[in-house]
């Protein structure tokens, strides 16, 4: 290998140019195609480049390495100062400039060659500490100027200092240090002499000089110097992140040094990529990420990182911009990554290099929280996205019309679930956003969950009851909290009945049992119905021992035969408590779903179930004065007459829990006839609320009225005479049984429908939870 | 697509809507981040256009004007085009160098808000 000496601007130069070619970082070996380019560059012929690569051996070794490189370089120089190109001339020729290499901006890289060399020979002039050998290895004849004849004495002078060090290349990284610590020397002493060195430069080269003015011209304001004095730092980390006015006209002239490095780096480095970040400026970024945020991998708020880079002095929009292009998750932090990206764009800004639309695959942030297979596609995505939102809205709105379709044909509250399909779609909401945006729509937060209907909680309730079957009966339920009517009006009628004045676990058992012996048929919608009832009971712990009865405003029919059967009184009285205890109980239920079904509930059982919501709550209140009166009423009207005449009315007036004993015969003889209740739906909100509003208007009028105690008085005459009508009653029991026949088929329809609605709902639920890992790109 | 010629009465409208959602929003406690407003009564003879209004938490509100020559959007459409609205809206407000009240300069937001604008019609 010939021995090769370069002057120090040709080895920092040099190496630059090799860092750029080193594309596979081994800092040993330049490929073949980037280094044949930038031969090419050189404007030589091809067969001079041959000739040179042969020349230096990289033919032989069939790479370049480092000082193969060099080599090259240096015959290019040859080359295109018109030199023949020969080994020997290798280190005699003298004055060669710098190699030339037509891509961007020869004629910065030469002046900052031009500079580095000035700045360089300034250092020299400094007493170096013995471990900085390299960067002294000025020799004389390797001064680059061009035109300044009158650098060859000061070569001179420094020659001698430097000849005995002069040693063949080192390893990249100790020249790379050695280039640091001698441009952090430079640094160091820089401020202390900056007047001695610089005039006799001055004076001397008018060249450099105006190369000076001109570099001054061209770096931008102080900042960008301040910055680049940044880039020093890691080595000599005398300069602060905001040099004071007084350290910039020191850092002007240091930043020569350290702004052709990273000039040299950085049009270097444009090469192949003008956004790629060399370890040396991310080092430096990350340092700068330590000052601000210690932690590597946490985040550094918007706030502090508006501060830092409004130290840049870029104009807010332009941050605006590069905040937007970094902030890759739009969290409103910064991560390393996305902090080093923002830097180098803007570094990149103030070189005078415009800012992109979108974020350079470079610069992309590696989310760290993504799966690898999420990771590698999620790029392309992001840039996609950032680059042409059109592209990806197409991409996610073809996934929203089906999902809408499939939601839109549900009764469901459509908006519900588009919310949540644009939020997993939108990629946007990446995922720390994705928690930032939630807020924005609260509603999907809450509602999505809440969305009950009312009959789930007849599912509920019935599942409650066959769980009551074999459990314990005063076990409390809160899905039983919230009952429909038309299930309460069941229910109720079966708390009435059960409660023969027994304590309360024996009232229960045998409240329960009693049903189940005397109505096998409709055993098991009593059974639920004082599974129901108890469950409110349950729940109502304020109730007295006797076991509150079932707040649910109407009694089953069956509950109203077992009333009717055993005797209506018992239940009245346990009930009351029940019954003051249950209006508390209830709100949460139907709250959250009066709350939610104005919100999006638009279809048919949005309509039946607010109606629901609405009447239960109105009825609970309402229930111990309605009672009585409604079925009194009701009693006197229906009694004589069919079956379903006053459904409704009976639905209203077993929803309401009687106070007295009265009111349970009324029930049952009420929910007689309040068979019919449960079957019309959507009708019955309407007709109850009617109901309600008639019997509240019934109620004041009702106690007053005589008739009406004639009429209890009657009724009341009807229970002691039970052996009478006993025939009575089995023929009402027949007709009940009926009824409740009827109802259980409506009701088995009705939980089917419901049972469907709620699967497709999870099944909607599952695809969204799919789907919701996707709103993080 | 949006004419510049009527920006003035675009600008009318939008101002007037504002007062409407001013009304409904005062008006019911439960209905805080009403997601929509489905403003069809405003629909001058002439002007036939409809009026979608929308608030956010933060009482920051949005207005779509749409024409209704073409085929009306249906309501889910609007609800999507608010949705995205509000996401991008967030985004720029994420962003630290943005005053809440400036005019939004954000090139992306205005893409989006631009893409959606050529969807919907």
């Amino acid at each position: 290998m010939e021995s090769l000496t370069l002057s120090d601007v040709e080895q920092k130069y040099y190496s630059e140019l090799f860092l750029s070619c080193d594309v596979d970082n081994t800092k040993k070996v330049a490929s073949n195609g980037k280094v044949l380019d930038l031969f090419r560059a050189a404007q030589l012929s091809n067969e001079v480049v041959h000739q040179i690569t042969e020349l230096c051996g990289a033919t032989r070794l069939g790479h370049f390495g480092r000082s193969q490189f060099y080599i090259a370089l240096k015959l290019i120089a040859l080359a295109q100062s018109g030199l023949a190109l020969r080994v020997e001339s290798l280190n005699s020729v003298r004055d060669l400039p710098l190699p030339r290499f037509v891509m961007g901006k020869n004629e910065q890289e030469t002046r900052h060659a031009v500079m580095f060399a000035d700045t360089e020979n300034q250092g020299s002039y400094f007493p170096r500490h013995p471990g900085r050998v390299q960067a002294k290895k000025v020799s004389a004849h390797e001064m680059i100027q061009p035109c300044v004849p009158t650098v060859d004495p000061q070569p001179d002078t420094t020659s001698p200092v430097v000849s005995p060090h002069q040693s063949p290349p080192t390893s990249p990284h100790a020249w790379r240090k050695h280039k640091r610590q001698a441009s952090g020397g430079n640094v160091d002493r820089q401020p202390s002499v900056p007047g001695v060195v610089w005039p006799p430069f001055r004076e001397a080269q008018p060249g450099p000089v105006t190369g000076d003015g001109m570099w001054s011209a061209h770096s931008p304001p102080p900042v960008q110097e301040s910055w680049v004095s940044f880039t020093d730092t890691p080595p000599s980390s005398t300069l602060p992140m905001h040099p004071p006015s007084a350290q910039v006209i020191t850092t002007v002239r240091t930043v020569p040094s350290a702004m052709t490095t990273n000039e040299i780096q950085r049009q270097i480095s444009g090469y192949d990529d003008p956004w790629k970040i060399t370890d040396e400026q991310r080092q430096y970024y990350i340092n700068q990420f330590k000052t601000i945020q210690a932690d590597l991998t946490g985040l550094i708020p918007g706030s502090a990182a508006k501060e830092f880079f409004t130290k840049s002095k870029l104009p807010i929009l332009e941050l605006s911009h590069i905040w937007e292009l970094s902030d890759f998750d739009k969290d409103g932090a910064l991560t390393l990554d996305e902090f080093c990206a923002a830097f180098h764009l803007v570094v990149a800004r103030k070189n005078g290099y415009d800012l992109p639309e979108k974020l350079p695959e470079s610069l992309m942030p590696k989310l760290i929280d993504l799966d690898d297979s999420a990771g590698v596609p999620e790029p392309a995505p992001e840039v996609g996205f950032s680059a042409s939102p059109v592209e990806v809205t197409p991409n996610k709105s073809p996934s929203m019309p089906s999902l809408n379709q499939n939601w839109s044909e549900l009764n469901q509250s459509n908006e519900q679930w588009e919310t949540f399909s644009e939020r997993s779609s939108s990629s946007q909401t990446l995922t720390q956003f994705d928690s930032n945006i939630a807020p924005a729509d609260p509603d999907t937060a809450i509602v999505h969950p809440v969305p009950i209907r009312m009959t789930p909680s007849k599912i509920h309730m019935q599942e409650m009851e066959l769980k009551r079957t074999g459990s314990d009966h005063t076990h409390p339920t809160s899905p039983l909290m919230a009952k429909p009517p038309e299930l309460s009006d069941e229910t109720k009628l079966a708390a009435t009945i059960k409660f023969p004045g027994t304590t309360v676990g024996d009232g229960y058992s045998s409240s329960d049992s009693f049903t189940s012996d005397q109505e096998p048929i409709s055993s098991a919608v009593n059974r639920q119905r004082s599974h129901s009832g108890t469950s409110p009971e349950g729940l109502k712990v304020v109730a007295p021992p006797p076991p509150p009865p079932r707040p649910h405003a109407s009694h089953s029919r069956s509950s109203s035969l077992d009333m009717n059967r055993n005797f209506a009184a018992v239940p009245a009285g346990p009930q009351q408590p029940g019954v003051v205890a249950f209006p508390p109980a209830v709100p949460p239920r139907p709250l959250p779903t009066q709350t939610s079904v104005p919100h999006g509930h638009r279809s048919v059982e949005g309509d039946g179930l607010p109606a629901h919501t609405s009447t239960s709550p109105h009825q609970m209140p309402e229930q111990p004065n309605f009672a009585d009166f409604s079925q009194f009423q009701a009693f006197a009207v229906d009694q004589p007459a069919d079956d379903g005449e006053n459904a409704s009315d009976k639905t209203t007036g077993t929803m309401k829990t009687a106070k007295n004993d009265v009111q349970s015969e009324e029930r049952n003889a009420t929910t007689v006839n309040s068979t019919k209740v449960s079957t019309p739906l959507a009708p019955p909100p309407k007709p109850v609320r009617r109901r309600l509003k008639s019997e509240d208007e019934l109620r004041p009028d009702v106690e007053d009225l005589p008739q009406k105690s004639n009429i209890i008085a009657t009724v009341l005459a009807t229970q002691p005479s039970i052996p009478r009508s006993i025939g009575k009653d089995k023929k009402a029991i027949q007709a009940s049984i009926r009824r409740n026949k009827e109802t259980n088929t409506v009701l088995a329809r009705l939980n089917n429908v419901i049972e469907c609605d709620h699967q497709e709902r999870i099944s909607l639920e599952v695809q969204l939870e799919q789907l919701r890992p996707f709103s993080h790109l | 697509i949006v004419p510049t010629q009527g920006e003035l009465k675009f600008h009318y409208t939008v101002h007037t809507s504002l007062d409407v959602v001013e009304e409904k929003i005062s008006g019911v406690g439960k209905a805080l981040a009403d997601q929509r407003e489905l403003y069809l009564g405003l629909l001058y003879p002439t002007e036939d256009y409809k009026v979608y209004g929308y608030v956010t938490n933060s009482k920051v509100k949005f207005v779509i004007v749409v024409d209704s020559s073409n085929t009306s959007l249906r309501d889910n459409e609007i609800r999507s085009m608010f949705r995205k609205l509000h996401n991008s809206f967030t985004d720029v407000m994420c962003n630290p160098f943005y005053n809440p009240g400036d005019p939004i300069q954000s090139k992306a937001f205005d893409s989006i808000v631009s893409t959606m604008m050529v969807q919907a019609c």
